[in-house]
């Protein structure tokens, strides 16, 4: 079994942060520049992260399989950043956000960390406005805001419907300062492909450059992964094509633990699939849901027509019928799974019946058409460049789509996993959004954990660590690993079969989504685990990558990505199987409100809501590997504590 | 649908390319252009041919990875739409299709379709950023922005750092990649301090990786994904000539008290 110390600060929730920083241990100046620290992924997270630890003094090397650090995939994130800062006089503040973050994420997150994420979300506003960021202002000049997902108050950021990417420049911005300088080594087309272990501490990666084929030993004090989620488990997500689980799973193999793997997030507003040559599902921001109504028709026999042709009277509002308090604005698990309801009636639209039509007739009408346009311009011209139907004329047609993970590797108070020295920040880690995440945090956590928490952190690991003692890469461990990546190629590219590495994770994406999507059963998931054995099988015997090793060669990249999701995937049905209960994304169809409990009848939650079983099942479900793929994993918990919110059941109508 | 495409292949940076000949399957119109090319990637791999190389990754038009130039125009056929945002609805029943890599003595070639766009890369760490520590910031509300200075300054931001302007330009300059960066930056009031420094590093930078001059034809412009304004090349002159009269900064005394 792993060792799981959460660290968790002793005394009040709300100074647990200021305490912990003036208790952790520090590390001066001379000493600073004798550490060095790997950091895996340039997103908002390893970019951040990156560019802070370097402003301190250490000497830090970023590592991205991109050809630039600027590409990651927070680039795309469209509506928002949340912070409490209350500029708008409307009630806001830290514990507001704290207490939505933790009920939106179905009390299912660490609290400890919640609040600290809270706390500084309003630095990170200050940092990125500093640095440039082009925030959409108010004509006096100060910032405006705008409202997400699970929240009643204004507290989101943005800048047009490209918050990540300006973020993310922000980021990058601080980076190039400091490569420029340079403090940092930028190491670009270089995807990590193992962890070395050495004494059980975190001490370096091994690299293959994407450019050359060359396979590298690097060595560290420290090591920290940036690499984001693993949606594309599903194969057809939100994510970007090139996002993938590969850098979390061999550390996983390596001993870290993996926590909560089967807590995804569907995001409600995307645009439905339409054929099955199709790679990639495209989000329409959830800053819609400020100026859209979402509806589908009150009659089956209606979904065919012309929507303009559909009276008023006749057109279901859903959500703001079942969830009044938040209407358009509930959260996204709870509108991705009204969403599959009502289409489950066989009251979707569109060509294949799973769709909702998301609505600004009524917007235009009240603000003009030039106003939406200013808001949400770009948005509207992708959606008409993918679907060539002009959404100022017509209801969008949207539906739910794989979005995010809110699991990812165990980590500690301090961000460290239960592997001493390795550290994983943003997705990639588990803590902060529970069951669920809510709109406009993914940034805000990314951020927060890269410009402000590892900075404050580390040093209580390193501390602990000689200076300039870091293993030399002629050490066993690292050669070991190195086999172990080259060996892998080897086999891969000298194999017979007769499938692509692509056509395999095209499968594994229907196994998923058919038995561990929005909504899971106990046969469903056992079902998935044995499809996911027999597949894994198959890939072992009858894959086929083409082309040289030295050089570039994308099926060798994708060959390592789909082996390690297809592990991921089996992983995940285990989880969701274990979790007998639903909370958040996790929807276990054993597990919900019937008409015949009293919450419904008071009026708190509709029959159909996620039932926890917080007697049973308030643990993060924390992944251990036991040796060997086809070897059932060992499952660790830890109990989730809350000190200042009582678990209760999540409301929102 | 079926198309007949002309590909640049090419097996490294130092060996000579080729066009191939390829024709697709079926495709469905409603397809994107990079699915019509994982198609034709399949259907080489079944047939044991090594697949076409081609960069790509957010597929939304946002992450500046994707590239080609399509019958010889950077991003296709649309005005402000990226290649993975072209459809395959843009093109009919049996056209020949041409493709080829971004062309530039500053990017040069990886493999196929693939070409190394790190130059942009230095140009920025030249001078690509304002200084500001982590954790130095004053209150974002303390800094007000005139609403038509952020609106500018995001025009300019917008730039995905994807390298089409380079490739329209027949000097293949990248004039207009840096004139966004420099605009965005030059336009916030928190970028002034470093305003004249920054744009005369990063011009200087930008010669030193090999981009050709600017005859300002405006190809730039008309390629752009983000349809980034020509008018930020003429701010960034303005800029870049003041920083000339303002010349070197005076060195002053090292040292202090204590």
């Amino acid at each position: 079994m792993a060792t799981l110390n959460s660290n968790i600060p002793a005394g009040p929730l709300a100074s647990k942060w200021e305490k912990h920083k003036f208790s952790s241990k520090l590390i001066n100046p001379a000493n600073k520049r004798k550490y060095k620290v790997i950091v895996v992924g340039a997103g908002l997270a390893g970019a951040s992260a990156s560019a802070t630890l370097a402003e301190l003094g250490y000497e830090v090397h970023n590592f991205v399989f991109h050809d630039s650090p600027r590409r990651a995939h927070s680039v795309a994130a469209q509506g928002g950043i949340n912070a409490a800062k209350n500029y708008q006089n409307d009630g806001d503040s830290v514990h507001r956000l704290f207490y939505d973050t933790i009920k939106g994420g179905d009390y299912r997150a660490r609290e400890s960390n919640v609040h600290r994420l809270a706390e500084v979300s309003v630095n990170i506003i200050d940092q990125c406005a500093a640095q440039g960021v082009p925030f959409a202002r108010e004509y006096g000049g100060l910032l405006d805001n705008r409202s997400f997902g699970g929240a009643q108050v204004s507290r989101t950021f943005y800048a047009r419907g490209q918050t990540g990417q300006q973020l993310l420049l922000g980021a990058y911005s601080a980076l190039n300062k400091m490569i420029g300088a340079g403090a940092v080594k930028s190491h670009t087309h270089s995807e990590m492909l193992d962890l070395v272990v050495v004494d059980g501490h975190a001490k370096g990666i091994i690299v293959r450059n994407l450019q050359t084929g060359e396979i590298a030993r690097h060595s560290a004090d420290a090591v920290v992964l940036a690499t984001g989620g693993y949606g594309n488990v599903y194969n057809l997500s939100t994510y970007a094509r090139g996002s993938n689980v590969t850098a979390s799973w061999r550390a996983y193999k390596r001993g870290a633990t993996f926590a909560n793997p089967c807590y995804t997030q569907i995001h409600p507003t995307c645009i439905p699939v339409s054929g099955d040559y199709q790679s990639k599902l495209t989000l329409m921001s959830e800053s819609l849901r400020n100026d859209g109504r979402i509806w589908v028709p009150k009659r089956k026999e209606d979904c065919g027509k012309n929507p303009a042709d559909i009276a008023e009277g006749d057109r279901d509002y859903y959500l703001e019928r079942m969830y009044s308090a938040f209407g358009n604005l509930a959260p996204r698990d709870v509108a991705s799974r009204a969403a599959k309801y009502v289409c489950d009636e066989g009251r979707g639209v569109g060509e294949t019946g799973l769709g909702v039509y998301l609505d600004f007739a009524e917007s235009i009408k009240r603000l003009g058409e030039s106003k939406v346009r200013e808001r949400y311009g770009n948005l509207f011209s992708m959606y008409h460049e993918i679907t060539n139907e002009d959404a100022y004329k017509t209801p969008m047609r949207i539906y739910p789509a794989v979005h995010y993970t809110m699991g990812g590797l165990w980590v500690d108070y301090n961000l460290m996993s239960n592997i001493p020295g390795l550290f994983v920040l943003g997705e990639a880690n588990f803590s902060d959004h529970g069951a669920n995440r809510l709109g406009a945090s993914a940034l805000m956590q990314g951020l927060s954990d890269g410009y402000f928490v590892l900075p404050a952190t580390i040093s209580t690991y390193l501390a602990t660590v000689k200076a300039g003692q870091r293993p030399a890469t002629d050490k066993a461990e690292f050669k070991e690993a190195e086999d172990n990546v080259s060996g892998f190629i080897k086999r891969v590219t000298s194999g017979n079969g007769k499938r692509s590495p692509d056509s395999f994770l095209k499968e594994l994406g229907k196994v998923m989504w058919d038995h561990c999507g929005m909504a899971r059963t106990a046969d469903g998931l056992q079902k998935g685990i044995q499809l996911i054995g027999s597949l894994r099988e198959e890939y072992r015997t009858n894959l086929k990558v083409l082309g040289d090793i030295d050089g570039w060669n994308q099926s060798i990249e994708k060959a390592g990505r789909v082996a390690d999701f297809i592990e991921l995937g089996e992983l995940m049905c285990r989880d969701a199987l274990m979790r007998e209960e639903s909370c958040g994304g996790h929807f276990r169809e054993e597990y919900q409100y019937t008409a015949a409990d009293p919450e419904v009848q008071q009026g708190i939650v509709n029959a159909g809501d996620v039932k926890r079983r917080d007697d049973q099942f308030a643990f993060v479900a924390a992944w251990e590997y036991a040796g060997a793929a086809d070897k059932a994993p060992i499952l660790n918990k830890e109990d989730l504590k809350y000190e200042e919110v009582k678990m209760s059941t999540r409301s929102y109508k | 649908m079926k198309v007949t495409l002309k590909v640049w292949r090419q097996k490294n940076a130092t060996s000579a390319g080729e066009f191939k000949t390829y024709s697709s399957p079926e495709l469905n119109e409603n397809m994107s252009f990079l699915e019509m090319l994982d198609v034709i990637n399949e259907d080489l791999a079944i047939k044991g041919e090594e697949p076409i190389a081609f960069d790509h990754d957010c597929r939304e038009g946002i992450c500046g990875t994707c590239s080609l130039v399509i019958d010889g125009k950077p991003h296709g056929p649309h005005k402000g739409v990226a290649t993975c945002q072209t459809y395959m609805r843009s093109f009919k029943n049996g056209d020949e299709i041409v493709i080829e890599p971004w062309r530039a003595k500053a990017f040069p070639i990886i493999k196929d379709l693939v070409c190394d766009r790190k130059a942009f890369d230095r140009i920025q760490h030249a001078g690509g950023f304002i200084s500001v520590r982590t954790g130095a910031a004053p209150d974002a509300n303390s800094i007000p922005v005139p609403k038509e200075d952020a609106d500018l300054a995001m025009d300019a931001a917008q730039c995905i750092g994807c390298g089409a302007c380079v490739a329209a330009c027949k000097n293949a300059s990248a004039m207009l990649f840096v004139a966004a960066k420099v605009s965005h930056l030059g336009l916030m009031p928190q970028g002034q301090p470093e305003r004249y420094k920054r744009v005369k590093a990063m011009v200087d930078q930008m010669d030193a990786e090999g981009f050709g001059s600017c005859t300002i034809t405006g190809s730039c412009e008309a390629v752009c994904p983000k349809e980034i304004s020509l008018d930020f090349i003429a701010r960034m002159n303005r800029d870049y000539a003041v920083a000339l009269f303002k010349g070197e900064p005076k060195k002053t005394a090292g040292g202090g008290a204590g």
